[in-house]
Order: C-alpha cells, then sequence, then structure tokens
C-alpha cells in the first residue's frame, strides 16, 4: 500500500513538474511561432536564442503590484484564477503517456492512475473548468469581466455538447472508456488503425473545433475580444492571479493535445513500442507537440469569429455533424458486429 | 484510511450543505451546492460507483449549477431580497415537509443494511458503466424512454414560450 502511494506520488510530482515547466516554455514557443509567422523574430534578448524568456516573464508576474477592485467580491476574486487553473492540471493523471517501463527492476505503468471511466473523468473536469471564468467575472464587478464571463460559459456549454458527442464514435470503435485500452485498442495496421485514419476522421475535426472553443482560442476568443471587451474575464486580474489564468489557458491547451492524442492518434503507440517501451514517450511527446503547434498555426492564421456566428456554427453544424457522426458508427457496430474488433 | 476519507469528504459534504442554507448571497449558496456535488461524487467513488460519480459531476455540477449561477449572474440585483417576505405562509409548510423529509430518510436507513466501508467487490460490477448501461437499456427501457419523450417535450415547451415574448 505504501509502496503504491509512494509511485503515485513520484508520479505525481514528475508530471507536475514537467507540465508546469512545458506551460511556461508553450508561451515561448507560442511567441516563437507567432513571430515567425508574422516574419518577426520573436523574444532573443533573454538567454541564448531568448530561451530563459518564460523565467523573466514568471519573475515579472511574481513582483507586479497585486491589485483588488474596491467593488470586487474578495473571496470569489481570489479564488477564480485557482479554481480555472486545478482542473487542468487535475485532467493529467488519468492520460497514458506511455506504455510500461523497467525501472531498477520494477514495471511500472506510465500513467498516474487508471479509472475505469477515465473518458468520463476527462469530461466532467472539462465541465468543471468554467466556474473559474464565470466566478472571475463576476467577482471583478465591471461589466466587461462580466460581459466576457457570460460569453464564455455560454459558449463552453455550447460547445462541450459537440465535445462529448465527437468523442462517442471513439468510444463505440473501442468499447470502453477506459483511456489505456482506447490506446491500446489502436495499435497495428502500421498505425493506420489509429481512429483519426480508421473510420473517425469526422470525429476528430468536430472534437478539435470543440476543443479550440472550450480552451477559448483563436478563432473562438471571444470571452477575451480585446476589441470589444478590453480583456474579457481577467481584465482586473493582476500580477501572479493574471498568471494563474494565462498558466491555466496554456495547461489547457496541452490537456486537449493530450487528449486529442489519446483517443484520436494511438496515444503512445508507434514501430518500436513492443521492443523499447522507452520509445512511446517520445511518440506521445511528438504527437502532442504536433498537435499543439496545430492550435498555434491556427490562432496566427484566422481571424476571430462574430458571436452570433459562433453559436450558429456550434449549434447547426457542429452538433448536428457530431450527431450524425455518431448514427454512421453507431449503424456500422450495429450491423457488422466485431467490424472494429472489440 | 477508508474511514478517515469517508468522514473528511461527509464532513465537508453536510458542511456545503448548511452553508447553502446560510448564505444571504445566493451566488454563495450556488457555490457551496457545487461543493456539495463534489464531496458526495467523491463519496460514490468510495462506494465503487465510479459511473455514477463521473455523472453527479457532469450532469450536476457540470451543467446544472452553471446554468443556476449563469442566472444569478443575470439577475444579481441586490435590493430585491425583500421579495422573500412576500411568502410568509410558506414557513409554516416548510415544518411538516422536513419531517417527512426526515422519516422518510430515516425510514430507508433502517431497511438498508450495513453499509460496508471499503465497498465490496460485488459492488464494482453493479455500479460499472456496462452494467449501469445494459439495464437501462433491457429492464428499465421504457422508463428510460419515456424520461427521454419528457425531457424532449420540455425542451420544446421551454423554446416555445422563449420564441412568443421575442415575436
Amino acid at each position: 500500500m505504501t509502496d503504491l502511494f509512494l509511485g503515485w506520488i513520484i508520479k505525481i510530482v514528475v508530471i507536475f513538474g514537467i507540465l508546469m515547466t512545458a506551460v511556461a516554455y508553450l508561451s515561448y514557443m507560442e511567441r516563437k511561432v507567432m513571430g515567425w509567422i508574422q516574419l518577426r523574430v520573436g523574444p532573443n534578448r533573454v538567454g541564448p536564442r531568448g530561451l530563459l524568456q518564460p523565467l523573466a516573464d514568471g519573475l515579472k508576474f511574481i513582483f507586479k503590484e497585486d491589485v483588488i477592485p474596491r467593488d470586487a467580491n474578495r473571496l470569489l476574486f481570489a479564488v477564480a484564477p485557482a479554481l480555472f487553473l486545478v482542473p487542468a492540471l487535475m485532467t493529467f493523471i488519468v492520460i497514458p503517456y506511455g506504455s510500461q517501463v523497467t525501472v531498477f527492476g520494477r514495471t511500472i505503468n506510465l500513467e498516474v492512475t487508471r479509472l475505469d471511466v477515465g473518458l468520463l473523468y476527462l469530461l466532467a473536469l472539462g465541465s468543471l473548468s468554467v466556474y473559474g471564468i464565470v466566478l472571475a467575472g463576476w467577482s471583478s464587478n465591471n461589466k466587461y469581466s462580466l460581459i466576457g464571463s457570460l460569453r464564455s460559459s455560454a459558449q463552453m456549454i455550447s460547445y462541450e455538447l459537440a465535445l462529448g458527442l465527437s468523442i462517442v464514435g471513439v468510444l463505440i470503435q473501442s468499447g470502453s472508456l477506459d483511456l489505456v485500452r482506447i490506446v491500446q485498442a489502436q495499435g497495428g495496421w502500421h498505425g493506420l488503425k489509429w481512429n483519426v485514419f480508421a473510420f473517425q476522421e469526422l470525429g476528430f475535426v468536430i472534437f478539435y473545433i470543440a476543443a479550440l472553443a472550450e480552451t477559448n482560442r483563436v478563432p473562438f476568443d471571444l470571452p477575451e475580444a480585446e476589441g470589444e471587451l478590453v480583456a474579457g474575464y481577467h481584465t482586473e486580474y493582476s500580477s501572479m492571479k493574471m498568471a494563474m489564468f494565462l498558466m491555466a489557458e496554456e495547461a489547457n491547451v496541452i490537456t486537449s493535445s493530450s487528449v486529442a492524442v489519446t483517443l484520436f492518434f494511438g496515444g503512445w503507440m508507434g514501430p518500436g513500442v513492443g521492443r523499447y517501451p522507452w520509445l512511446s514517450l517520445f511518440y506521445f511527446l511528438g504527437k502532442v507537440f504536433v498537435i499543439v503547434f496545430l492550435f498555434l498555426w491556427i490562432r496566427f492564421t484566422l481571424p476571430r469569429f462574430r458571436y452570433d456566428q459562433l453559436m450558429d456554427f456550434g449549434w447547426k453544424i457542429l452538433l448536428p455533424a457530431a450527431i450524425i457522426n455518431v448514427v454512421i458508427t453507431a449503424t456500422i457496430a450495429m450491423f457488422f458486429p466485431g467490424f472494429f474488433g472489440s | 484510511m477508508e474511514k478517515a476519507l469517508f468522514i473528511i469528504l461527509a464532513v465537508a459534504a453536510v458542511a456545503a450543505a448548511l452553508n447553502i442554507l446560510v448564505q444571504r448571497n445566493p451566488l454563495y449558496s450556488a457555490v457551496s451546492l457545487i461543493g456539495t456535488l463534489a464531496a458526495v461524487s467523491a463519496l460514490y467513488i468510495m462506494l465503487r460507483a465510479q459511473f455514477i460519480a463521473a455523472m453527479q459531476i457532469i450532469v450536476y455540477a457540470g451543467a446544472i449549477m452553471v446554468l443556476f449561477v449563469f442566472v444569478i449572474m443575470l439577475l444579481n440585483a441586490p435590493g430585491q431580497q425583500h421579495a422573500v417576505d412576500k411568502h410568509q405562509w410558506l414557513r409554516y409548510l416548510a415544518a411538516p415537509f422536513a419531517a417527512a423529509m426526515l422519516g422518510e430518510a430515516l425510514y430507508i436507513f433502517k431497511s438498508v443494511p450495513a453499509i460496508q466501508m471499503p465497498a465490496s467487490p460485488a459492488a464494482a460490477a453493479i455500479g460499472s458503466t456496462e452494467s449501469i448501461g445494459v439495464s437501462l437499456f433491457t429492464t428499465y427501457l421504457l422508463p428510460f424512454e419515456v424520461t427521454s419523450v419528457l425531457i424532449l417535450m420540455a425542451v420544446v415547451g421551454a423554446i416555445v414560450l422563449a420564441r412568443r415574448e421575442g415575436d
């Protein structure tokens, strides 16, 4: 029992460390990629090639004055950033980031914990992350913050439906809610059994668009449309509370990418994993990197939606498409039992 | 270990539930209710009902309470708190209803056999997604479908009501 706990604690600490580092460097990557896309250099002053920039940004946030507006609700104002950040970090404990490896003679599963309802756990945490934004906007006592948070909660509720339904296809194909089994079901056929190639193309596109909306990224970043709303729900925030919002946003990008990789790109599957289990880790990281890059690419390429277009798109196009995807997948599974190999 | 966790979660659930009643600010009550739901969901996990636990969070905490918070935020007018006084007579109804609820709860406590705290492995089979899904679509198919039709009717009704005011 203590052995199990020790294993958990070590894994959690290591993953937390890696995730926070990744979050910091995602901000660097974001600025660099933005620079390249806009034919600029990007940050290059702090450290070699600007690699210490995240450190400098972090220090800057720590030393900034922490302003709380006079009429703000002090308790909720302080709690809201944490409510936004915690679900983003908690998601990571169920994602399998590798197969089994042997360290010092003991076998270790490369996931923190394995839940029978891993997929539902992801959805549950995703639905909880709304509160951080909603309470931040309300407690700031600022009309721009409030409008931003109202927009974002409406948007997240609307796109959550499409997100949940887009996953159902994967669920039918793998016959399990357990993320490890979903990954294992995608092995074989030299990578062609990944869900994104095997019949869930539409599912992936819907999932990805909905994930963009859930993480409030361009082209769905209406909650913080700076032209109309100053900075949306975090207008009044400063110092480390602001930093927590930014961190949560970057963490959400990494998390959604990891979930996309797990559900649609075969997770840690890849050639040679059976013989060299450590490779699985690198396959997983590489795939996540590609998906994250896609997030950034979209962000710096597309313009923002108008709010009514956003709602129309979510309810009238994305949701019906997701339902059609479910119906097709379910029909195949019903009339050709064993077609998906489960 | 399980006992300690249970006590912590149970205290959290009850404390948050009491906080719902004590708070004057409706938003604080709503947030407390979310806390109660989260604690109860954790208790479900301890009883190996993982599916129910996840549903508790997704449906109640994640969807219904968001709407609650949404409405409270939109109607956030501190001057309207006197509206409560109009319904003084409700106070006299509350006592019998509370007594009835308490009686029902006690009756159920009496009829349920002692709950084992590390839930037995058999409980895991009952609480699994598969067994719930199978029983929903075989034994309880009719109630399940009737409920879905009912919800659909409610949705259509809501849309009709919302539309009428606009036009």
